[in-house]
């Protein structure tokens, strides 16, 4: 087998690219959202599309994200593919009643009538100077609904390709993209598609500690690999990928290679993703671990504006390279 | 298209159609609503001897709204509910034992009995619940009906909510949203006074609900909830310009409802004299009093038309009751779609 041609791109033209390719595919597809169309997109992944596909089809919609997010459940329920846009996990607070009490509830309720085949995207995560409205990591909150599946492309191959899987799943898919991964540059394989959205990826092998983390965070974590292996420790990274569900069995088998454990979470400490993996970790893995499982996440305080403070509120490479050593003592 | 945005202005309220029913049609009429009386006082009998639980929002007072409004509706149609909608799922055909099971909370519930009263589902049907967070439905009727549009089906999407749900924000964005994008959705607002306890004036600063619904750039206008004719002619005359593709329109449907919020409230909110005098139009009253008037409706064919009801209702319980129960092994079955997990 040759070589597939590698082709040059950003994360932002991975996921054009999947969006493009799913509105070809699949007529029952459009994207919706707030300033999709005539801007292009807040962070420019839909630019062009409205003048490719059309109003229809791309869908300029006025800042009302419960009706527009209940608006792509609705159409889900009749038989559409809507791909629905919220500009960030910030503002999809708004549309929470929905997300909840609908998109996630209602297969069960109605006794397996109503399944809701729904792709919502949303931009997550700080780095940008945005302060405290526009820069939490809230992912983890919706790994607590049953009923929804959460997905974190943190890879060009990701944002290519989980996409058009998730429309394939007849049940409702977040997908949170890192505002500060758009920008990321890299080659990808010319004919790139459709990933699995339900394993974890080892994305650098090592013996010494797993370090496991997700989204907006694994540049970091693999730079924190990077020195560590300078010093001499191999550090394993785990990609979690699938936030919900989780990936017990890749985790696991990591722990009971490495017996050691940092997870690294843009979220808040208390109550987030990270507690539960080390919790998944103490029940599944307990007598694997030699150390105890290590967290690096964001302070617990509204994200402020200033770089320095911000830099500090964040897991950084240095922190999660520093909490590595601890565990590997 | 344009939008008819002062009709809410110059016509506040339908006026019923001069030409007369047929008879048979207001018997049907009739019929249906006594269906959801009697139901509904069964099930307020269930209740009491605890057979039934949960919460129970009776329509009772209300009937003539939902059998008024479904006769200007297809099969083809599309209904969003709210948690007081045991009337709209009689109406739209749902069969009575799968509404009663699923009081039941049995597996020959209409939902499997994973919904109980206050979600009550037919896809089959079209009938899309059932929705129990006030105005939450309202975003699932413009998707409904914006998939209809986006792939041409001439249908209506009949949503129901109540008085309340007009102070909710959501209200605000889908009223904008289906005028601005000219979906195909009969918004059917049953003002029945208050929201829980709380009354309209107390909650609302315009209490004219369709001239404020009339400020979206949509047609809207009010009709006598009370009775049967009224709401038809209006739903009819509504119905059929958003099927023509007219856009959205709003019936302020003007109802009462005659019991506590939900099974059992101490009405402290309301006067017992205000009860009463709504009471004195029941809509199925002033229905069987006209046709009593009429001499079309003999004692005897009354007696025969609630005694047909009364035992379709008895065999319904207890078909329920004899149905199984899901099994706690499927707890968990329905949170994903089975090809999804």
């Amino acid at each position: 087998m040759t070589t597939a041609q590698q082709v040059k791109t950003t994360y932002r033209e991975a996921m054009r690219a999947a969006i493009r390719e799913a509105l070809q595919k699949d007529e029952r597809v459009f994207l919706m959202g707030e300033d999709v169309g005539s801007y292009g997109g807040c962070f420019a992944v839909s630019l062009g599309l409205l003048e490719e596909f059309g109003p229809e089809r791309i869908r300029d919609t006025p800042l009302s994200e419960s009706a527009f997010v209940g608006a792509g459940i609705g159409a889900a329920m009749a038989g559409m593919r809507p791909i629905v846009e919220i500009m960030t996990v910030n503002f999809s607070l708004l549309a929470l009643d929905q997300i909840l009490n609908n998109a996630a509830t209602l297969l069960h309720m109605s006794g397996g009538q109503c399944n809701v085949p729904l792709v919502i995207r949303m931009t997550t995560g700080a780095g940008r100077q945005v302060a405290a409205q526009h820069s939490h990591s809230l992912e983890g909150w919706y790994t607590h609904i049953p009923g929804i599946k959460v997905l974190a492309p943190a890879t060009l191959e990701d944002a290519r390709g989980m996409l058009w899987t998730a429309l394939q799943d007849p049940d409702p898919v977040l997908i949170f993209e890192h505002g500060s991964l758009y920008n990321l540059q890299g080659m990808i394989a010319a004919d790139a598609g459709p990933v699995d959205i339900r394993s974890a990826r080892v994305r650098r092998e090592g013996g010494d500690v797993s370090l496991i983390t997700y989204g907006g965070t694994l540049g970091k974590t693999l730079s924190a690999a990077d020195q560590l292996a300078a010093d001499g420790i191999e550090a394993e990274v785990i990609d979690l990928r699938s936030l919900r569900p989780l990936d017990d069995v890749t985790i696991m088998a990591s722990v009971a290679k490495t017996h050691r454990a940092v997870i690294v979470d843009e979220g808040w400490r208390t109550g987030s993703l990270s507690a539960e993996v080390c919790a998944r970790m103490t029940e599944q893995a307990f007598y694997e671990l030699d150390a105890p499982v290590a967290r690096v996440c964001s302070a617990e305080v509204p994200m402020p504006y200033p770089r320095h403070l911000e830099e500090a509120a964040l897991p950084q490479a240095e922190r999660i390279a520093v909490a590595a050593r601890e565990a590997v003592g | 298209m344009t939008r008819a945005g002062g009709d809410a202005l110059t016509a506040n309220t339908a006026q019923p159609d001069t030409a007369k029913p047929d008879t048979a049609h207001r018997k049907e009429l009739l019929r249906q609503m006594l269906l959801i009386r009697r139901f509904e006082e069964k099930c307020v009998e269930l209740y009491s001897a605890a057979q039934i639980r949960g919460f129970v929002h009776l329509y009772i007072g209300e009937e003539a709204v939902a059998v008024g409004v479904n006769q200007a509706l297809t099969p083809d149609d599309a209904i969003v509910s709210t948690y007081r909608e045991h009337g709209h799922a009689l109406v739209r055909g749902l069969p009575l034992e799968s509404v009663m099971a699923e009081m039941y909370g049995k597996t020959t519930g209409c939902s499997r009995g994973r919904g109980g009263s206050m979600h009550l589902f037919d896809v089959s049907r079209r009938f899309y619940g059932g929705n129990a967070i006030v105005g939450g439905g309202l975003p699932l009727a413009i998707g409904i009906a914006l998939a209809d549009r986006m792939r041409g089906a001439e249908r209506v999407t009949a949503c129901f909510f109540g008085d309340g749900a007009v102070a909710e924000g959501e209200f605000h964005e889908c009223m904008n949203l289906a005028a601005l994008w000219d979906l195909p959705v009969l918004f059917c607002c049953e003002n029945n006074l208050y929201a829980m306890g709380t009354a309209l004036s107390r909650a609302q600063a315009q209490t004219d609900l369709a001239l404020r619904a009339g400020t979206y750039g949509m047609s809207a206008w009010s009709a006598d909830g009370m009775d049967v004719l009224a709401v038809e002619h209006a739903a009819r005359r509504a119905a059929e310009a958003v099927r023509a593709g007219g856009g959205p329109h709003f019936l302020e449907l003007r109802t009462y409802r005659f019991r506590a919020h939900s099974m059992y409230d101490p009405e402290l909110y309301r006067d017992k004299a205000e009860v009463e005098q709504w009471r004195q139009r029941d809509p199925i009253d002033m229905l069987a009093g006209r046709l009593r008037n009429a001499g079309e409706l003999p004692d005897d064919e009354l007696t025969a038309m609630e005694s047909d009801i009364a035992d379709r209702i008895d065999a319904s319980v207890a078909a329920a009751r004899a149905a199984p129960d899901e099994p706690i092994e499927d707890l968990t079955t329905f949170v994903y779609s089975p090809e999804s997990s």
